[in-house]
């Protein structure tokens, strides 16, 4: 997941539906957020990288929407209803999440153990 | 003498270094000539801290001493059966240092710059009071002005007299092997100054019998300035010149690797080596030749060598093959005594840790046996009468339970021949008076002190001889290497020109200093 400016980021990604939650007057998602193109990303625990500055997931809410639909800690999210999540101040990344007349977001995450996947996949393939 | 057939072969080269031997012929080949020779442009000239030098006139008994001392100094010692301790060594040291008579060379120099002086300052009163004395009548009166002339040039006189009592009224520290440049210059132009002033006043007032007093009374006024700014130059050729450093100067004694840094700014190799020995003396440590030898049972194991057979017929020249074969075989077989080596150090280390607990010890309990007796405590107990004490006795007293850990400290860091144990007790007492505790008592026992600390105050002084490739009175400068030698070291000086500092300037102002916090926010969504 390094990023090198001026190259296109590839990146195995999965897709996860979240359905927002009404709680009172608010839609909520059930996880937290980090990072940003504004932030520190020395301090972010999930990051390979230390310098990607792309918006993780820090914390979900047990029994969440977002836990049902299969986020895990540590993702970093690629993008939020095709806006991209890579170059973005944390408001931004805020803003895209909560937008009050969506009722879904469509994420595209990355995370390690999928990469590992693929490539164990892709390794065990020449065998008959 | 007996001693001498037995190593006049192989230990006699072997064990001694070459730089002693070379001194030793050098030495043999001044015995005859007088002193200046040493000017004449042989390049291994002698600074004498006053005193006579130690071998010169020991030249007959030195052979087998020097056999001594290879015996104690070299690393690698050849086979020499006759073995001195080392506290016989260095009284024996001591004691060819104290009966070496007074020179009197060192008193030359002072005493004709003392005449010197003193001729330069009578001069003008002698130009004063011969007309008075000789042609009194003849002279024109003179009132008002030539009293005026009077006074200041009395003040004039007390003021040169006063600075040259602080400035040059000192005993000199050091004979220089060739002449002091500048204290030479100034010697030959306050000769020349006064010699051309007295011509002139032979010459157009003794012998026309000069009238005009006034003008000779200015005359001599003038003489009185021109003698204080000679006095001025004085000052700032032989002291302020040297004041701004310009020289970092590094001194490595060859020994054992002790090395400092100084810096100082121009002078000659010669005075520049003076000033590096003022500060030997207080900053380096104490030289310790017995503290040089790796243990023998170390090296020893370097000595076994391989035989190399020649397997092939050919009678051609292969020595340097050989030889090659050996030391590429002596590099590759696998060399352990870097293993013992470092088992020999820790052992020493702890061996020094445990004497050195046992005699802090030992102080401790031994000072808390005395204590001081106050004048109002005399009195106060008629019935237990307790036995008083001078310092002295005191030490006496208290010395019997420590003496024998301190023995034995001394004896495992090598110390046993700087302290006898007169200078053991001397120092006890010393302490004792001044109140002082058992850490401090013991300061001057832990670590190796300054060479300063174990001088003995005799007025014979110490004999260097300063080693060099240039001549002595040039100045000093970039590259310059010059080496100061003792009888068993030598300290090598390395000249490096301090750098020249290009310094800039960047200005802050105070209101620019601003900070904000790092951001990692956390938002849950």
């Amino acid at each position: 997941m390094s990023f090198v400016p001026g190259q296109p980021v590839t990146a195995v990604v999965q897709r996860i539906e979240i359905q927002k939650l009404r709680q009172g007057n608010n839609l909520i998602l059930g996880f937290s957020i980090g990072g940003g193109i504004d932030q520190d990303p020395g301090q972010n625990p999930f990051s390979e990288d230390k310098t990607d500055k792309g918006i993780y997931v820090t914390r979900i809410t047990p029994g969440g929407p977002a836990d049902v639909a299969g986020l895990m800690m540590g993702d970093k999210i690629m993008q939020v209803n095709g806006w991209d999540m890579t170059m973005v101040t944390h408001d931004k990344a805020r803003k895209r999440l909560t937008k009050k007349n969506e009722d879904v977001v469509r994420l595209l995450v990355t995370r390690k153990s999928l990469e590992e996947a693929v490539k164990q996949s892709m390794g065990g393939f020449p065998r008959p | 003498m007996d001693n001498e057939s037995q190593y006049s072969g192989y230990s006699y080269k072997s064990s001694h270094s070459r730089s002693s031997r070379k001194h030793r012929d050098r030495r043999d080949r001044h015995r005859s000539k007088s002193r200046d020779s040493s000017s004449r442009g042989d390049k291994s000239v002698t600074i004498q801290t006053p005193g006579e030098p130690l071998l010169d006139a020991e030249s007959t008994r030195g052979d087998d001493r020097d056999d001594n001392w290879g015996e104690t100094t070299t690393v690698i010692t050849g086979t020499s059966e006759h073995s001195i301790s080392n506290e016989d060594l260095t009284r024996v040291t001591k004691d060819l240092e104290e009966s070496t008579p007074l020179e009197c060379k060192r008193f030359v120099g002072p005493a004709l710059g003392g005449c010197l002086s003193f001729f330069a300052i009578v001069t003008p009163l002698a130009f004063l009071i011969l007309p008075q004395v000789l042609w009194r009548d003849a002279l024109e009166p003179c009132g008002t002005p030539c009293e005026g002339l009077y006074v200041s040039l009395a003040f004039k006189l007390l003021v040169l007299l006063i600075s040259s009592w602080a400035l040059f009224l000192r005993s000199p520290r050091a004979t220089l092997p060739r002449f002091f440049v500048f204290r030479c210059l100034l010697m030959v132009l306050v000769f020349l100054f006064v010699a051309s002033y007295w011509l002139f006043y032979g010459v157009r007032v003794l012998e026309p019998r000069e009238r005009d007093y006034r003008g000779i009374v200015e005359y001599a006024a003038s003489l009185v300035d021109a003698l204080l700014f000679i006095q001025y130059l004085a000052l700032v050729l032989l002291e302020v010149r040297h004041m701004q450093p310009a020289f970092c100067l590094k001194v490595v004694r060859s020994t054992d690797g002790a090395s400092k840094f100084y810096n100082m700014g121009h002078l000659s190799i010669q005075r520049a080596a003076v000033w590096v020995l003022d500060r030997y003396y207080s900053d380096f440590t104490v030289y310790n030749p017995a503290l040089l030898n790796l243990p023998k049972s170390i090296l020893s194991k370097k000595m076994t060598g391989f035989k190399v057979y020649s397997l092939d017929e050919s009678t051609t020249n292969n020595s340097t093959g050989q030889s090659r074969a050996m030391i590429a075989a002596a590099a590759r077989r696998r060399d352990n005594s870097h293993n013992e080596y470092y088992y020999e150090e820790a052992e020493m280390d702890r061996r020094i840790r445990k004497r050195k607990a046992r005699l802090v010890v030992a102080v401790e309990e031994a000072f808390t046996h005395i204590k001081r007796l106050h004048e109002d405590e005399a009195a106060s107990s008629p019935k237990h009468p307790r036995e008083v004490m001078d310092p002295r006795e005191a030490a006496q007293a208290i010395f019997a339970p420590m003496a024998r850990a301190m023995q034995k400290y001394l004896r495992t860091t090598r110390q046993q021949a700087f302290h006898s144990m007169e200078s053991i007790l001397t120092h006890l007492q010393f302490c004792i008076t001044h109140n002082m505790t058992p850490k401090a008592f013991l300061e001057r026992y832990l670590g190796p002190g300054p060479t300063m600390q174990y001088q003995q105050q005799s007025g014979r002084g110490r004999q260097w001889t300063l080693v060099s490739e240039e001549p002595v009175t040039s100045a000093l400068r970039q590259g310059l290497v010059f080496s100061l030698r003792r009888l068993d070291f030598s300290l090598v000086v390395t000249v490096t020109p301090l750098p020249f500092l290009r310094l800039g300037e960047e200005f802050i102002d105070p209101k620019s200093h601003k900070f904000v916090m790092r951001l990692q926010s956390e938002t849950s969504v």
